[in-house]
């Protein structure tokens, strides 16, 4: 009854899933460590990053940015022009790979902005696998694009009224469905979050990201960026850049999280930003940084972006937090929404409004820092998804005076 | 722990699920103290929380409004310490998820628990891989171990050979919720459990009716009702009613199985 790899990061991870879920998750991680081994896996997963999701994506010098910004050299690693739009494609390709490894026919997911939903509808299209995505009722409505994109694909989109009706309570059906269905059902899941080996194996799924990153800082620019800087739902996509510089050491990581409203206003999905409601719990089978109740009950979560819309993160943040490795702050709806309009004018790129809390970061900042240090930003997403959001949410702040 | 192996001396046993704080905190109590003394041989008080992702729509639903209505893992505890008052004298296993526990303190809660008049608890989200570090301030009272059909044999002996108290073996691949039909294969699962054990095997998720119960009951040590329960109770206009007859219903038709085998 051990697993093959650590199946926690310190003191974070684990498994804390009923027991008939124990056997899959054994059975996947065996599937997961010798696909690792596997050069004909490596090769495939490879070849379909390259001509399928068009990797690898680009590192953009974000010139009139840096200069508007008059600091640090601005950089983004473009994830948005991944196929689907966002890095989410990366993990759903290699986990899907590893569907058909196991001999199983369908997948269930869960999605809070929709892009994980898109990405996993993408992949079950392309390898021929069934495809169910749970999504909560509040987020369907936020993100109509996306649940049209997933029905497009031949994918299911099961609403969740349950709780919040988000992204947590997605995970609960994706998860009851996963149990119910186990023996030819894989729960395709989107984020370094959840049971061990999830966490590693999305982690590795995307280090990709990070890894031509800093093979594309070296070729283009000739050195390490000082600082990188990405958004932090659940935290595939900064996990997947982090991993690519955590043995730099002069390279500072930062994590931005949801601020929503405000951390005073505690309505907010800011885990490592509010000590007064976030505490060690277990959530969706991981051990983990989550905002709770004195109770221990999982705290209701706020952001204008609902893919960081999401009580808890990702196990190995919480380490690298724990370690001082990297750094967690957060942006809030106004600043994401700065970011975004900054970013669209700019540099004519139009980044999710979970990227553009990253970015945010990136003008706050950039100005403090001396021209000759530069600033990476992994640009997770774009945001055509989000344009009812802001349009709406921009016109508010107009009449508030705030943008 | 007692009371768990005097609970056992007459099989089958019936031992049904109620959440404390459903439909509201007085009449929960009421609820299970009529469990209690129409026939229940040991109960599972729920503590609830707000994503208990082993459990179907019956369970989520109670829960969710035990949780609205303000109930706490505090006053579950001390709903316990009531039933002790009143005169109930079967075992109380505490069930729920680990989130509440770990807020509450795994040592208090463990103490209060015992303090209260616990026996035990079950709690699905935390298999053994996790159950070091609550194994620590548990002393006498179990952890109740739970298996299922996807649990393989080499698995199922490990477990099996470190459980206390009972086994709790999950019928079904699924969520927590009556089935119209018993599972599959039921009479292997049990089998199987018994090859690596002598204590007591009992069989939860999917029963509904006192005839399933009863059909289980030839196979099994103690039959656990928890969606049928919550429901009938739950959704009837007099609860406190509605739990002496479904406690007596399952009680006879378990127990009917006992005399016909004497």
């Amino acid at each position: 009854m051990t697993t093959l790899l650590p199946a926690k990061f310190g003191p974070y991870g684990g498994q804390y899933v009923p027991e008939t879920l124990m056997p899959a998750l054994a059975e996947l991680e065996a599937a997961f460590v010798e696909s690792q081994k596997d050069a004909e896996f490596q090769k495939e997963f490879k070849n379909l990053l390259a001509t399928y999701v068009g990797r690898p994506t680009p590192l953009t010098y974000a010139r009139r940015l840096s200069e508007k910004l008059g600091g640090a050299q601005i950089y983004l690693k473009r994830e948005d022009l991944a196929h689907t739009g966002a890095h989410k494609i990366n993990n759903a390709l290699g986990q899907a790979l590893l569907v058909k490894r196991m001999g199983k026919r369908r997948v269930v997911a869960e999605t809070g902005a929709g892009q994980h939903g898109v990405a996993t509808a993408t992949v079950s299209a392309l390898l021929g696998l069934e495809c169910v995505v749970y999504m909560g009722e509040v987020d369907i409505a936020r993100q109509e694009p996306n649940v049209f994109r997933m029905k497009l694909l031949g994918a299911e989109v099961r609403p969740v009224s349950s709780g919040t009706r988000t992204l947590k309570d997605a995970i609960n059906e994706a998860i009851r469905d996963w149990v119910t269905n186990v023996g030819d059902t894989h729960y395709l899941l989107g984020s370094a979050l959840g049971p061990h080996p999830y966490p590693t194996m999305v982690r590795t799924f995307q280090s990709t990201i990070g890894q031509e990153a800093r093979t594309q800082m070296l070729a283009q620019v000739g050195r390490l960026p000082d600082t990188v800087i990405a958004c932090v739902g659940g935290g595939s996509n900064a996990i997947g850049i982090f991993s690519g510089f955590l043995n730099d050491e002069s390279v500072e990581l930062i994590g931005v999280e949801a601020g929503g409203d405000g951390i005073a206003s505690g309505k907010h999905a800011a885990r490592f930003g509010d000590p007064s409601k976030s505490r060690i719990g277990v959530i969706h089978g991981t051990r983990t940084y989550v905002l709770q109740t004195p109770d221990g009950q999982i705290a209701d979560t706020h952001s204008v972006s609902a893919g960081l819309d999401y009580a808890a993160v990702g196990p190995e943040h919480s380490l690298l937090r724990d370690m001082e490795r990297a750094f967690y702050t957060s942006a809030t709806d106004n600043e994401a929404l700065e970011g975004f309009s900054t970013l669209c004018k700019t540099e004519g790129i139009i980044p999710a409004l979970e990227s553009s809390h990253a970015v945010a970061e990136a003008l706050k900042r950039a100005p403090k820092m001396r021209p000759d240090q530069i600033i990476l930003i992994n640009l997770s997403g774009r945001g055509d998804k989000d344009l009812n959001i802001v349009t709406s949410a921009l016109r508010v702040s107009t009449m508030g005076g705030k943008i | 722990m007692s009371r768990i192996s005097d609970a056992f001396k007459q099989k089958p046993i019936f031992m049904p699920y109620y959440p404390v704080g459903y439909p509201d905190l007085e009449t929960s109590i009421n609820v299970l103290e009529a469990l209690a003394k129409n026939g229940a041989d040991l109960i599972e008080v729920g503590f609830s929380f707000s994503d208990p992702l082993a459990d179907g729509p019956v369970i989520q639903k109670a829960t969710q409004v035990a949780l609205e209505r303000g109930v706490t893992t505090q006053k579950v505890i001390d709903a316990v310490a009531e039933l002790r008052k009143r005169g109930v004298t079967i075992p109380l296993i505490l069930m729920g998820y680990y989130n509440p526990m770990l807020a509450y303190g795994l040592e208090n809660f463990v103490l209060a628990a015992r303090t209260a008049g616990a026996d035990g608890f079950i709690i699905p989200d935390l298999p053994p891989e996790e159950s070091g570090e609550l194994a620590a301030f548990l002393g006498d009272l179990p952890q109740i171990c739970m298996l299922a059909p996807t649990t393989s044999g080499e698995r199922m002996e490990k477990i099996a050979r470190q459980a206390r108290g009972f086994i709790y073996l999950v019928s079904v691949t699924g969520v927590t919720g009556s089935r119209t039909d018993l599972p599959n294969g039921i009479d292997e699962l049990i089998q199987r459990v018994r090859e690596h054990t002598d204590i007591p095997v009992c069989v939860g998720f999917g029963i509904g009716t006192p005839e399933q119960a009863r059909a289980v009951g030839i196979l099994a040590d103690g039959v656990i009702v928890g969606s049928a329960c919550v429901r009938a109770i739950g959704e009837s206009p007099e609860p406190v009613k509605a739990a002496r007859e479904f406690a007596k219903a399952f009680s006879e038709s378990l127990s009917s199985r006992n005399k016909n085998q004497a």
